[in-house]
């Protein structure tokens, strides 16, 4: 499974696992949006720590969670980020717009 | 430049190639033994460019990208990405950042932002209605004690 979902009482925390690259981006997208429509958590948790290659397609995917969870009135935060992810996510300015933790 | 070593692909533009694409590459360039930054530079920058071909070459068909990778002297490497696509009428505003003609919100424009960072040289050259060829350079750093 590329994303293993947890819920809390506060927050939902979405496990990301193996490459993210346009293909898997796709799953785990529709995966972690039915969970934030049924439960409308106050925050986000994308955890990156299994994550073993990320390209734009990982951009997009924070970005799209920032976005929904925005028009839910909640947060997001990224954590886990490994120095390749990090680098990647520079570019966008992504650093700056998610709070983004080690 | 004098050229050392050479692989070609061709596949069909699926979305489940990409990684396909990606480590293929990476393991003909396993034979210069770069660091593991380098190899995660190339994937990228790759899997960036296999996916315009999927996303915006073929877009709603299925077609043939071809991957071409080459070796030359002083550890230079060249991996070439073609599809013949429907092109891109303006390569230079197709290559800004944040551009892009997705309208699903789920792709960030940085394709060929991440590839010109993550490489030294990104050439691309496209014909509206006969395809796009994207070639990556980069070089790779010299390791000591290891020889290719």
């Amino acid at each position: 499974m590329a994303v293993r979902i947890e819920i809390g009482p506060e927050l939902v925390t979405a496990y990301l696992g193996g490459e993210i690259d346009h293909h898997s981006a796709q799953l785990m997208r529709r995966e972690i949006d039915h969970t934030l429509l049924v439960d409308k958590p106050p925050a986000l948790v994308l955890d990156f720590k299994d994550v073993t290659f990320m390209d734009s397609s990982g951009i997009g995917l924070v970005m799209g969670r920032y976005r929904l969870m925005q028009e839910l009135g909640g947060e997001v935060r990224v954590t886990n980020v490994s120095s390749h992810i990090r680098k990647v996510m520079r570019l966008s300015g992504l650093d700056k717009l998610a709070v983004l933790s080690k | 430049m004098e050229q050392q070593n050479e692989m070609k692909l061709s596949f069909p533009s699926r979305s489940a190639n990409e990684g396909f694409a990606r480590v293929a590459v990476a393991a003909f360039l396993a034979q210069l033994d770069p660091t593991v930054e380098e190899l995660a530079d190339i994937k990228t920058a790759v899997s960036e460019a296999v996916t315009n071909c999927i996303v915006h070459g073929y877009r709603d068909s299925v077609g043939t990208i071809w991957v071409e990778a080459k070796i030359f002297e002083e550890r230079r490497v060249t991996v070439k990405i073609r599809d013949r696509g429907i092109g891109i009428p303006d390569i230079r505003q197709a290559m800004e950042p944040m551009f892009t003609t997705c309208e699903s919100g789920e792709r960030a424009g940085l394709g060929f932002a991440v590839m010109q960072s993550f490489m030294d040289k990104v050439r691309v050259t496209s014909r509206v209605g006969r395809g796009t060829a994207v070639t990556l350079e980069k070089r790779l750093s010299e390791r000591s004690g290891k020889g290719a």
